[in-house]
């Protein structure tokens, strides 16, 4: 047997990546659901360090991160590459996806838990212009990756649908398909994938995890003195 | 066709100087531009748009910037002295560490030394110690983090090989990293600065100091 499991949660963005990765690569795995309000041993055991989710596990050998999982399946199983091959095209996924992560995600959830007011006004115009070099990034391109579906795909793969319930749940637009035609074409181009369809989590369910998510944040804004 | 490599940072810099620890190894060569962050040149914010920030190396015109982007394209770029190891589960073990220093290291470390408070700066002394086991666990068996030569993960631990001390001089701050604490990684840190292509781009030591105690102060005085 092959040996791969993946310890993740239902609705997470950094899992469901990991499971498109494997699924286009056609690796078959198992996966754990893990319950983060209650982590488990093996959880523990094999994520000492942040204690989160996803982790991959392959022949028991432990990886955590999921851009350092996302390279590590690229480089074992080399069927349907996820990188480019020039290394100057992979700097370059590799710079955007870190982009995205830890500047685009973030800016549309704060435009989203924040309460009606100026500031969230302002969190909307910058998530906004984070998008915007986004779509850039895609003018003239089916798929982030070229002609097929790649790394930084996956990566950004977090915008159609959690972006939505986002969205939904902080009473926000930010992604107009009229600001964002390019963003909003390679969307549907993504959604339509079977394979990345057949992971996305229903959108109640996304939905919910937003509304969890935003309540406790709003409840510590207004906890703090 | 001559190869042309710019390196934009600051002498100060950890995350610059990762940049020109790798070209060195690989005995690349290069143009040093310093850069001057509250006066950013015009070629900065065209070659890094988005962040605005150093390091940004640019291979034939072409810019890269974040740097362990950028130590991955070096390795990508000029095999010789591969600063990578070749098996995926060693390099995903790499990037993971690389990540975990810049992540929770740094910011540890930071404030660790210039913390607004005592307690602040005790809690993450505590935390920063926690975070040291970790990677005093990661060189078992092992001279260099990258095994028997210098890789990118020992790059990547710049800060602690070295900046760590300089911080903890100029704040004031007592030794975080000690051989009774840290053996390996205390032994570590002094076998990274003798590597000549890392000893040559470190940071002249007194005026790093006095930058430093100049910049964020001496904080930690007995009062």
């Amino acid at each position: 047997m092959a040996g791969v499991k993946l310890i993740g949660t239902a609705q997470s963005l950094n899992c469901i990546r990991i499971e498109w990765a494997l699924k286009l690569k056609g690796v078959e795995y198992e996966l754990i659901e893990e319950d983060l309000l209650n982590k488990s041993p093996l959880l523990l055991k094999y994520n000492p360090v942040h204690k989160k989710v996803p982790v991959l596990l392959h022949h028991g050998k432990p990886i955590a991160e999921s851009h350092v999982i996302l390279e590590y399946i690229d480089e074992t199983w080399k069927n349907n590459p996820l990188l480019p091959e020039d290394p100057y095209e992979r700097s370059m996924a590799r710079f955007w996806a870190k982009f995205s992560d830890e500047k685009c995600i973030f800016g549309a959830y704060e435009a989203a838990w924040l309460e009606e007011g100026e500031e969230k006004q302002k969190a909307i115009q910058s998530a906004q212009e984070l998008l915007a070099i986004l779509e850039k990034q895609i003018e003239g391109k089916k798929y982030f990756g070229g002609e097929v579906v790649g790394f930084l795909d996956l990566v950004v793969g977090w915008i159609p649908r959690w972006l939505n319930a986002m969205e939904e749940v902080g009473g926000i637009k930010l992604l107009d398909a009229e600001r964002f035609p390019s963003l909003h074409e390679w969307s549907q181009n993504f959604m339509a994938n079977p394979v990345i369809k057949e992971c996305i989590p229903p959108q109640e369910k996304l939905v919910n995890y937003f509304n969890f998510g935003i309540s406790y944040r709003r409840s510590l804004a207004v906890a703090k003195p | 066709m001559a190869e042309e490599v710019l390196v934009f940072g600051t002498w100060s810099s950890p995350y610059g100087r990762r940049v020109e620890m790798a070209l060195k190894l690989k005995g690349i060569e290069y143009k040093y531009i310093e850069e001057d962050l509250t006066n950013k040149s015009p070629s900065l914010l065209k070659y890094n748009p988005v962040h605005k920030k150093i390091p940004v190396l640019v291979h034939n015109g072409k810019p890269v910037a974040e740097s362990l982007v950028i130590l991955e394209y070096i390795d990508e770029t000029w095999k010789n002295h591969p600063i990578f190891p070749k098996d995926p589960y060693e390099r995903a073990n790499a990037r993971f560490w690389a990540k975990f220093i810049d992540e929770k290291c740094l910011p540890a470390i930071r404030k660790a030394c210039w913390g607004e408070d005592q307690k602040e700066r005790e809690k993450a002394a505590e935390e920063l110690s926690k975070l040291l086991q970790f990677l005093e666990n990661e060189l078992e068996g092992k001279r260099y983090f990258g095994g028997g030569t210098i890789g990118l993960l020992d790059i990547a631990a710049n800060m602690i090989g070295y900046w760590l001390g300089v911080f903890e001089e100029a704040s004031g701050a007592s030794e975080l990293l000690t051989r009774e604490k840290f053996p390996k990684l205390f032994n570590w840190a002094n076998e990274f600065v003798s590597v000549s292509a890392i000893k040559e781009s470190l940071p002249p030591r007194d005026k790093h100091v006095a930058f430093m105690r100049k910049r964020f102060g001496m904080v930690n005085t007995s009062k």
